[in-house]
């Protein structure tokens, strides 16, 4: 089966949406890793109050993380939906 | 004849399940899951960070005030010479150290970059780690040269009937630690 050419820009779209994403979520990531690192060092320090804060940022993190993935899984859905013959996912 | 023509069909299927993925697909699979795995190294993270703020709950409302022990009795080490002791618990090394007539000093033993145990140079006065050549200031603690990243921590000494009574832990720029 070969696939109309119409259909080529959304598949183009959704790649190119997951690949925005996955560098986003690596920057957070990175974030997330550096926050963690810096917290346990200022615990280990004594200087505990900056647990809390700290533990609100990296959730925050890792809902945009999640967001992120959400939003690139669905508009890839999209993608694979709009094209004939393949709706179900592999 | 049939069966000859369903044995292609039942191939075809088995191959279907073993290769459910289209080559065309095969990019967009991966990058799903790298997304996922990334996601969840990203709830790594944060259970990491909760466990910080879990432990540093639970040492804030089951901490009892720091045990005061006695460590040494005035006068049994010289002038410049130093003694190990352990405080607050068995596994906890410190070093107490004389450096004038009445005049202690006590320190945690171990080192902040690795956990090497650190020991007193009476020549450069200041506490040495052989390890990696981190040196500590004999007054506060405080780093000198090195790689260690923080101050050694203090132990707070009261003299009291000629011993010496270690009251409590201290890090540098804060207060009593209890």
């Amino acid at each position: 089966m070969t696939e109309k050419p119409l259909n080529r820009p959304s598949r183009k779209r959704a790649t190119r949406a997951m690949d925005g994403a996955l560098m986003l979520l690596i920057v957070l990531l990175v974030v997330q890793v550096w926050l963690l690192m810096a917290s346990v060092e200022a615990w280990l320090a004594g200087h505990s109050d900056v647990a809390a804060p700290a533990a609100i940022m990296s959730a925050l993190l890792f809902a945009g993380c999640l967001g992120l993935l959400l939003l690139a899984l669905r508009a890839e859905r999209g993608a694979r939906l709009s094209r004939p013959g393949k709706s179900r996912l592999p | 004849m049939s069966e000859q023509n369903q044995q292609p069909a039942n191939d075809a299927r088995l191959w279907r399940e073993e290769f459910p993925v289209e080559a065309a697909e095969q990019g967009h699979v991966e990058r799903r899951q790298f997304g996922k795995f990334l996601v969840l190294t990203s709830g790594a993270m944060l259970m990491g960070q909760l466990w910080l703020v879990a432990k540093d709950w639970f040492a804030k409302s089951t901490k009892a005030a720091w045990p005061r022990r006695v460590v040494a009795k005035e006068g049994e080490i010289a002038v410049g010479q130093a003694k190990v002791f352990t405080y607050p618990g068995p596994q906890d090394n410190c070093l107490l150290v004389r450096l004038g007539e009445t005049e202690y000093v006590a320190y945690r033993q171990k080192c902040t970059h690795l956990s090497c145990a650190v020991i007193y140079s009476a020549a450069h006065r200041r506490l040495e780690c052989p390890c990696h050549e981190g040196y500590f200031s004999i007054d506060d603690g405080r780093v000198l040269q090195g790689p260690p990243p923080r101050p050694l921590p203090k132990v707070e000494l009261e003299v009291r009937d000629g011993q010496l009574i270690a009251t409590g832990i201290l890090h540098l720029g804060e207060g009593t630690d209890d």
